[in-house]
């Protein structure tokens, strides 16, 4: 039978489907020019306009219609559904979900994990994705380190989490390691070696981390108490929400730094990673960030290449070293290409859902709202609540899908 | 900046060595899965998988043969002769015939047990074992050897995964379900969008600057929000879950970012070519499908690979749209978050699972990288 | 024959109108350069006949019968583009057949078509090329082969020479010229920013200027009748001096003053009314002459020269015209910068126009 043949159904299908679509095309056109508008007789040069301005839409009406059902419809209906209770036959109860919604702690910890995940992978894929951009710059097996590290976004989120479950596997203490991680863990055995490693460097990284939150966050802070020029109203909350958040951080990480000093480290227990609270995120963030950072490479090396090779040689002259020629000369003119690769990835992680359901599916306080949301939709099968944490990922799109059609239409201008 | 500067300075070799290790470090968690999809279940959980890529010691157990049948009278004593490796032999470094002590004794040496017994055994794995009736009887001696052990791989967990594996462990069907909903997914709102973006660069309407805005907000709507009504869509009119309805989806949410894409590189062809085509007679059918569409193949094809990989790589939209109850559809993707939660233990299973699916993108991403970075570009940097 | 004729053509975008009641007659056989700084709307007046930009008023006529509402392909023209617009994934032959093909012409039509056009252009040997392996002179070619494949009634040309470099231009000029002595009967209208492709080309040409046509004919009527003061600076290199002067007497012959004290009577009939009217006198650089006599147009201090052999060419600062007075004198003049010299002209070379620029000629 057909239907019992996948692979064979699959071309059929592809060859109806794709005929259909041209034939759909074709003939609408040859219709349009014949039979509706014919181009002859007295009235050809008439006809000839008028069927030119019903062809745009024969061309765009799929599209049209698989955007509008597709994409524009369900956020309308999503908005509808997560005011009214389905136990209920649809009934309108306000906004009794979103009240249901946050009196959940799992809800929080969802939000709160969310937050974590915008913040570092982001920050962390840029980040090393600019590193990679610059230093394969100018060598000659560039192009091959490039590659290589660009790969993992050819793999999918489950096969990253399949690869990475290796990674962080865990064996009893009296066996043979097989992850990786543990087995490096291990190594370390209080001497040190581990207070280098554990100590003294992951501070060092965490004032760092301080120093450049708290320098970006000054950028933004200085022009509010300082003399600025712009002083519009508009950026304002902007300025002070991204101050706010800055001491928040640099707060977080000395208290990091402090902590690492403070805490009793388990050595030579191997730790079973993926369950730890609170850093078990990291772990998951970190599947995230190797798929990312090649992405951001990419673009961000394209960037780097299109700066006018001028500037950087007056930089030369000027006297500039490496470090300082990289920092204010070409960093400061790729800035939008950066914030654009920093919103992308922003887009992908409100969205990640395949690594936390692969990995821990939520448990162990690694909830996101995406199988957060998952979790409600399918498995409590409580659709008012569901689609009102979609609405929470819809809402934390808005700032970059205003932004985003603001930019296209200057551009169109 | 190197040919400007004229001295290489010590930064050259520090570049050098941090790329060196930024690639090492990426390419690490993959090459631990390849390698683990080689080994077998015993090999996975005794070692690392990077111990499996240099000769190592190991200890190993075997047992001599069966007295009852092999043993031989020599005076008043009993005694069994043989070799210990029956197929794969070893260059054994040190034995023993206790598990407290697995490397008492040097490859030549004779182990002297209580009573006058003894083992004797060479490095070539040939024993004698000596005794009297009553210690030469039962079951074989156990012989503990710590020996070298080459690289062994072998392709035993592919022919499972792919051919003669069970149940859940076989992914055949799987891969060829993943084909059935990629490749229409793929091909399908390639055309469709194609004409949109042509619509949108080379058309005047009016709305249409309205429609663009449209399609750049559209780009970023996550599709979350659409599982739940497109769901109930589908089961109201009758499509339920099934591949028309995944395919329907797969190409309604990878139409945004398909029309911004071509229609970004379509308003970059020359105005000149389409005009003269015009002149030449051209309806906008023909100037689409014999210019438009040739002089578009790049984009086309950066698009095409993204499609292609993230139909692929998808797991929500299959397990919304497509699988049903008696997972007789399902895909790679879905198979092996099941595999995680049965076979969690089984790396020799899961690593080959995941490879299996994963090769297929890694294969179009070094055959088509160009085009994926030409989209890539396209689609963001503005 | 009239081959093509626009009555009260003008065109606007929204409110903003770019072209203004355009009028122009154009026989059969005549070669037309519309000729303007850039913006002042030639290409859109060529894309209008073209029927790539939709005409807002007036009509267009294309042997008599009107065409406003015509498809391109259904008008009876060809274009070459600036950028020569090939196909790329098309061969040189595809590329000259493809209007022939839609057309829906045979096999052999079509072939002895191309083949005579790729005759004419000693293309023949580069018929199964792609544009990207030819030269910029033999992309030019193949454009030019385009249009004639379809036998038009008009040709159109679009800054046909504006991408190739400056010997190839004039190489390929010449060639132009030719093409159009070799078909006598067929209309071309052609684009430029270049005077001189203006005036070596053209059997007539046309002014543009912000949307409105100042000035339409032959080549050296623009040159020594020109309507107005921007005719008269647009045409001719360097740009014809205007001093300004008084008329201090009408008639046949006007008398005119110059700022810095100069005389001139020019042959031009004025009305009497004029008298005492402050004018522009005009004299093209390449007019002037030196004098010693009392009887000049102008005394100014040489600011700069440029010895260019063939000609010098002498900059006054001082004298009354703006930006400043040009001479441009035949053969080698030694002076000195800073030497004070009396300039002078013949009557029949002066031109004059009133205060908004018209030539009195032209009133």
């Amino acid at each position: 039978m057909l239907t019992d043949n996948p692979a064979l159904l699959g071309l059929v299908t592809i060859v109806i489907g794709v005929g259909a679509c041209l034939g759909y095309f074709f003939f609408s056109n040859v219709v349009l020019d014949k039979v509706i508008f014919p181009a002859t007789g007295p009235n050809a040069g008439r006809n000839i306009n008028r069927a030119n301005l019903v062809r745009p839409w024969l061309f765009l009406f799929p599209a049209v219609f698989a955007l509008t059902l597709y994409l524009a419809y369900p956020v309308f209906e999503t908005l509808r559904l997560s005011l009214t209770d389905r136990s209920l036959d649809g009934a309108f109860v306000g906004f009794e979900n979103y009240r249901k919604m946050m009196a959940e702690s799992k809800f929080w910890e969802a939000v709160r994990n969310n937050m974590l995940w915008l913040i570092v992978v982001p920050a962390a894929s840029t980040a090393f994705g600019l590193l990679v951009a610059q230093l394969t710059d100018r060598i000659r097996w560039g192009n091959l380190a490039k590659s290589l590290i660009f790969m993992p976004m050819a793999i999918s989120f489950v096969g990253a989490s399949v690869i990475f479950k290796l990674i962080y596997d865990t064996r009893p203490a009296d066996q043979n390691q097989i992850g990786i991680l543990n087995a490096v863990w291990l190594k370390f055995d209080g001497g040190i070696g581990s207070v280098l490693m554990l100590q003294v460097l992951p501070t060092l990284m965490y004032l760092a981390f301080a120093a450049i939150v708290a320098y970006v966050a000054w950028l933004f802070v200085k022009d509010i108490v300082g003399k600025g020029q712009d002083r519009s109203v508009w950026l304002l909350p902007l300025r002070l929400l991204v101050g706010v958040a800055g001491v928040w951080l640099v707060w977080l990480s000395v208290s990091s730094a402090i902590g690492v000093w403070s805490a009793e480290l388990p050595h030579g227990e191997p730790q079973t990673w993926l369950t730890l609270s609170f850093w078990n995120n990291f772990f998951l963030m970190v599947v995230l960030i190797w798929i990312q950072t090649g992405f951001a490479m990419v673009i961000l090396s394209a960037a780097l290449r299109g700066i006018p090779e001028e500037t950087i040689e007056a930089a030369i002259i000027d006297g500039a070293n490496p470090f300082q020629i990289f920092f204010k000369i070409k960093v400061p003119q790729i800035m939008g290409t950066i914030v654009v690769v920093w919103t992308t990835i922003t887009l992908t992680v409100l969205k990640v859902f395949d690594i936390v359901f692969a990995m821990t599916n939520g448990q162990w306080e690694t909830q996101v709202l995406a199988n957060y949301m998952y979790d409600k939709l399918f498995r409590a099968n409580d659709w008012g609540v569901g689609s009102a944490s979609a609405i929470i990922i819809m809402l934390l799109v808005t700032p970059i899908l205003v932004w985003n059609v603001y930019n296209a239409r200057k551009e169109m201008r | 900046m190197a040919s400007i500067a004229g001295k290489k300075s010590g930064l050259t070799w520090a570049v050098h060595i941090s790329v060196a290790a930024l690639v090492l470090l990426w390419l690490f968690p993959t090459v631990g899965l390849f390698v683990s999809s080689f080994r077998s279940g015993d090999q996975i959980s005794s070692s690392g998988w990077w111990a499996a890529l240099f000769p190592s010691e190991q200890n190993e157990v075997y047992r001599t043969a069966d007295p009852k049948d092999k043993r031989v009278a020599d005076g008043d004593m009993f005694v069994v002769t043989g070799n210990i490796f029956e197929s794969a032999p070893r260059d054994i470094k040190a034995w023993g015939v206790s598990s407290r002590d697995v490397a008492a004794y040097q490859p030549g040496e004779t182990a002297e047990l209580k009573d006058g017994e003894s083992v004797t055994l060479q490095a070539d794995g040939n024993y004698v074992w000596r005794g009297n009736d009553k210690q030469i009887s039962g079951r074989g001696q156990r012989i503990f050897i710590t020996a070298t052990v080459p690289p062994d791989f072998s392709l035993e967990n592919y022919t499972t995964i792919l051919f003669s594996g069970s149940g859940q462990d076989n992914m055949a069907k799987a891969f060829f379900n993943t084909l059935t909903v990629t490749i229409p997914a793929t091909i399908i709102p390639i055309v469709i969008a194609a004409f949109a973006a042509y619509a949108l660069a080379w058309m005047e309407f009016p709305g249409r600057a309205l429609l663009i805005a449209a399609v750049v907000a559209l780009l970023v709507v996550p599709l979350q929000l659409a599982l739940i009504p497109l769901l109930r869509l589908h089961l109201g009119i009758g499509i339920g879950k099934g591949y028309l309805g995944v395919w329907l989806a797969h190409t309604a949410f990878g139409m945004p970012l398909a029309i911004y894409l071509l229609r970004n590189y379509m308003v970059g062809l020359p105005r000149d070519i389409i005009e003269n085509a015009k002149v030449d007679g051209a309806t906008d059918f023909e100037i689409f499908t014999r210019i438009i569409l040739p002089l578009s193949f790049p984009a086309l094809a950066s698009f095409a690979i993204f499609q292609f990989l993230w139909t692929w790589n998808d797991l929500l939209v299959a397990k919304v749209f497509l699988i049903d109850s008696t997972g007789s559809t399902t895909v790679m993707t879905n198979q092996i978050v099941e595999l995680l939660g049965t076979r969690g233990g089984n790396w020799e299973i899961l690593a080959t699972a995941a490879f299996v699916s994963i090769a297929v993108p890694l294969a179009v991403f070094f055959l088509m990288q160009r085009y994926l970075v030409r989209g890539l570009l396209a689609g963001s940097v503005k | 024959m009239t081959s093509l004729s626009l009555k009260n053509v003008s065109k606007s975008y929204g409110t903003v109108e770019v072209l203004r009641n355009i009028n122009l007659d154009i026989e059969q056989g005549e070669l037309i350069v519309f000729v303007g700084p850039s913006g002042c709307g030639k290409s859109t007046l060529l894309r209008m006949i073209a029927g790539l930009e939709k005409i807002t008023g007036g009509t267009l006529e294309i042997d008599g019968m009107v065409v406003n509402d015509v498809p391109p392909a259904q008008r009876g023209i060809a274009m070459v583009f600036q950028s020569y617009a090939l196909y790329p994934h098309m061969t040189v032959y595809d590329n000259m057949a493809f209007a022939l093909k839609l057309a829906g012409k045979s096999k052999v039509e079509i072939d002895t078509a191309v083949r005579a056009a790729a005759d004419r252009l000693q293309l023949t040997d580069y018929l199964d090329r792609l544009p990207k392996a030819l030269s910029g002179g033999q992309r030019q070619r193949v454009a030019i082969g385009r249009s004639i494949v379809r036998d038009p009634k008009v040709f159109l040309f679009d800054e046909p020479l504006s991408n190739l470099d400056a010997a190839l231009r004039v190489a390929t000029r010449i060639e132009i010229a030719q093409l159009k002595e070799s078909m006598p009967d067929s209309t071309m209208v052609y684009v430029t920013h270049d005077q001189v492709e203006a005036m070596t080309l053209a059997s007539r040409i046309v002014v543009l200027h912000g949307g409105d046509v100042e000035q339409f004919g032959p080549p050296l009527d623009l040159y020594e009748r020109p309507a107005n003061t921007f005719v008269a600076q647009f045409i001719g290199s360097p740009a014809m001096n205007l001093l300004d002067a008084k008329v201090t007497g009408t008639g046949e012959t006007t008398s005119v003053q110059t700022a810095d004290g100069g005389h001139a009577a020019v042959p031009i009939p004025s009305h009497a009314s004029d008298a005492d009217s402050a004018v522009k006198l005009g004299v093209r650089p390449e007019d002037l002459t030196i004098t010693d006599s009392d009887d000049f147009l102008v005394a100014a201090d040489v600011d700069m020269v440029e010895a260019l052999g063939e000609t010098t060419v002498l900059y006054f600062m001082s004298g009354s015209g703006e930006p400043g007075l040009i001479a441009k004198l035949p053969g080698i003049h030694k002076i000195a910068r800073g030497t004070n010299i009396r300039l002078t002209a013949a009557p029949e070379k002066l031109h004059l126009f009133d205060d908004k620029g018209t030539s009195f000629l032209y009133r």
